[in-house]
């Protein structure tokens, strides 16, 4: 463990404002508070913080439906977030793109995408600029084990591969493409369909948070240094179902016990770092107060906030028509 | 001011503004070609060689022959937009963006939307459409109604040389997506063609011919048969304007209510497949807006719907054509 104090909160506050934050939609979900899609990334949160905490506001993320968690790892407003999902006009997009759109481009966010797949491409545009103007950035791609079979994937892998752009792929494969298991849906594996392509790929634990760190680190290095794009294969699990209203009969109960008990990246980035004497539980326990804390004022101003009013309607379709 | 054909014009244009701008790039199939070769590195300059000469010049940094991946080339333009390039994106034929959909109308196009206003694309995608070079059914379309359908898209559709230049100048410096289409048929047509940079603004359609009994409407290749038979038809006493839309998104709907207006008589000409074409756009546009001006029904000339076929025989008689206007002007005006 190379990370300081600083970094060690940094990682814990994030991971406990993705969770806190993905529990209150949950809970507002299910009260019928919110409208539209919703797509938790609860016990994912490892995979997020993890690779995010290796860039800066000028590196770029492209992200996925499941993309709350990456945003709030990347840096985007939680409680702009949090009003955005309400459909509010100060959302962090104007209450126009909701939960699936979320993007902060000065925070390097390039959007939350609705499309499985969608991501990738765009993530060889970001490398490609950061290439040809010599700026020394990463683009980081986070897809998931479904997206994993898109054509899409397999296009930008080469793409990448073969303009040896400094891009990051995180395959984030929580054993699920919504209802689909991933062991029936991918043929081979994953880090064999990355190394195919002439990528460097390994398989990361995504439920440690260290493994995750130390694998970006040397992705983001690699890239830096001219060495091309890496695949990561980061296994997890998702807390909650594909879609909030998901009532998650294709998993059995048991499975989701063992998820909460033993595959939990929270408790056992808090386990390891308290045992190892870095941080004191006292301190986690006191993040863990202030971020309840901003989540449920984020809550409680999302449904206060206004909505956007009909002349917002036509507006932001161009820049000029 | 010199001769140029409509493939030099766009050259031209490309090769100017990527002087100017060290942000415009180039990307797409053989958009130089020979990459990895042992033989010519700029083998083609695209299958038409409109991007010839390019590589040379600017380098493979700026002019990126990609693999056949139109998914990829699309998505990583529009990315490369995003985040900062002025990227041209060579899609060679528009029959391919069955491939590649996605990242052109769910993404490009909408990235500005769905972030509330903060994104900006500066993306070029040139393509090619049309019928006329025996290319079958799967490199002979339009399309340009579909792209024309989605909101966050412009549709730029020249019809000569000139225009070419002018309206390619402006879509590269254009802050949202574009697509620019380039019928095949047209690349050795010849203009008067300004050496140095113009623009055209979009959104404003062009009478290339001024007259008061019919107005044809129409876009791209078809301007041209529309003038050849409002010249013809000038020895028979009947006067015609001919309206070039240059752009279907934005469209100038004052110049076609004026066009209207002027005649109350319109034979609308479009390649596009009949349904739910820009024909019928514009005819539904002036039904709504300038019903009382009409004097006779408004008529659309069109292929019938099918798809491209490939034998001369077939295709001719699918593509609109000079006889077909004039009969439909005259059955009008009887």
């Amino acid at each position: 463990m190379q990370l300081n104090r600083e970094e060690l909160i940094k990682a814990y506050q994030g991971m406990c404002r993705i969770r806190e934050f993905e529990d209150a939609v949950h809970e507002e979900f299910a009260s019928g508070a919110l409208p539209g899609f919703v797509h938790l990334y609860a016990g994912e949160e490892a995979s997020a913080m993890g690779i995010c905490l290796n860039l800066n506001d000028q590196d770029t993320i492209a992200s996925t439906h499941r993309g709350h968690g990456h945003c709030i790892a990347k840096g985007c407003d939680s409680k702009g977030m949090m009003k955005e999902l309400f459909g509010k006009k100060d959302g962090i997009c104007g209450g126009k793109g909701g939960s699936m759109h979320i993007a902060d481009l000065t925070k390097g966010m390039l959007g939350a995408n609705g499309i499985v797949g969608g991501g990738p491409p765009l993530t060889c545009g970001a490398a490609l600029t950061f290439k040809t103007k010599k700026t020394g950035n990463v683009a980081v791609c986070f897809l998931g084990d479904g997206a994993s079979n898109q054509g899409t994937t397999a296009e930008s892998i080469n793409m990448a591969s073969i303009l040896k752009l400094p891009a990051i792929f995180v395959v984030e494969d929580n054993g699920y493409a919504e209802a689909t298991s991933s062991d029936y849906s991918v043929g081979g594996n994953i880090v064999d369909r990355g190394k195919a392509y002439g990528l460097h790929a390994e398989k990361v634990d995504g439920t440690d948070f260290f493994a995750v760190h130390q694998a970006a680190k040397e992705a983001v290095e690699r890239a830096k240094n001219n060495e091309g794009p890496t695949l990561l294969h980061v296994k997890l699990s998702r807390v909650y179902g594909h879609y909030e209203g998901d009532a998650i009969t294709y998993r059995l109960d048991e499975e989701t016990k063992d998820i909460r008990d033993n595959k939990d990246p929270i408790k056992i980035f808090k386990r390891k770092v308290t045992e190892s004497g870095l941080l004191e539980e006292s301190q986690l326990e006191e993040i863990e107060k202030n971020i309840k804390k901003e989540i449920e004022d984020a809550v409680s101003a999302s449904k206060e906030a206004k909505y956007p009013v009909e002349s917002d309607l036509l507006t932001d379709v161009y820049v000029k028509y | 001011m010199s001769k140029k054909t409509f493939r030099e014009s766009i050259n031209e244009a490309i090769k100017q503004e990527m002087r100017r701008d060290e942000n415009v790039i180039v990307l797409g199939e053989d958009v130089a070609g020979g990459a990895g070769t042992k033989g010519d590195q700029d083998a083609w300059g695209g299958p038409m060689a409109v991007t010839k000469g390019l590589a040379p010049e600017f380098g493979r940094e700026r002019v990126i022959d990609t693999p056949i991946t139109e998914s990829a080339i699309i998505g990583t333009a529009a990315g490369a937009a995003l985040t900062g390039l002025r990227p041209i994106a060579d899609l060679m034929f528009v029959d391919f963006m069955g491939v590649c959909f996605d990242q052109i109308f769910n993404q490009a196009g909408k990235f500005r939307y769905m972030f509330g206003g903060k994104a900006v694309t500066p993306l070029t995608i040139r393509t090619m459409y049309g019928g006329g070079l025996r290319a079958a059914s799967q490199h002979s379309q339009c399309l340009y109604p579909i792209f024309t359908h989605i909101p966050g898209l412009k549709v730029v559709i020249p019809s000569n040389p000139y225009d070419a230049k002018g309206l390619f100048v402006q879509a590269v410096r254009d802050d949202d997506p574009v697509v620019f289409f380039e019928h095949k048929m047209m690349y050795d047509d010849e203009g008067e063609v300004p050496d140095e940079l113009y623009t055209i603004p979009f959104g404003e359609a062009n009478f290339t011919r001024e007259g008061k009994d019919v107005t044809l409407i129409s876009m791209g290749r078809t301007v041209n048969l529309c003038n050849q038979v409002a010249d013809e038809i000038k020895k028979d006493n009947i006067s015609c304007s001919v309206l070039d839309l240059r752009t279907l998104s934005p469209l100038d709907e004052d110049s076609i209510l004026e066009a209207v207006d002027e005649t109350g008589r319109v034979v609308i000409v479009d390649e596009s497949y009949p349904r739910c074409n820009v024909a019928t756009d514009i005819s539904a546009l002036i039904s709504d807006k300038a019903f009382s001006s009409l004097k006779a029904p408004i008529k659309m000339i069109t292929p019938p719907h099918t798809p491209v076929p490939f034998s001369p025989a077939l295709e001719d008689l699918y593509l609109p054509s000079a006889d077909n206007i004039k009969k439909t002007i005259s059955n009008i005006l009887n």
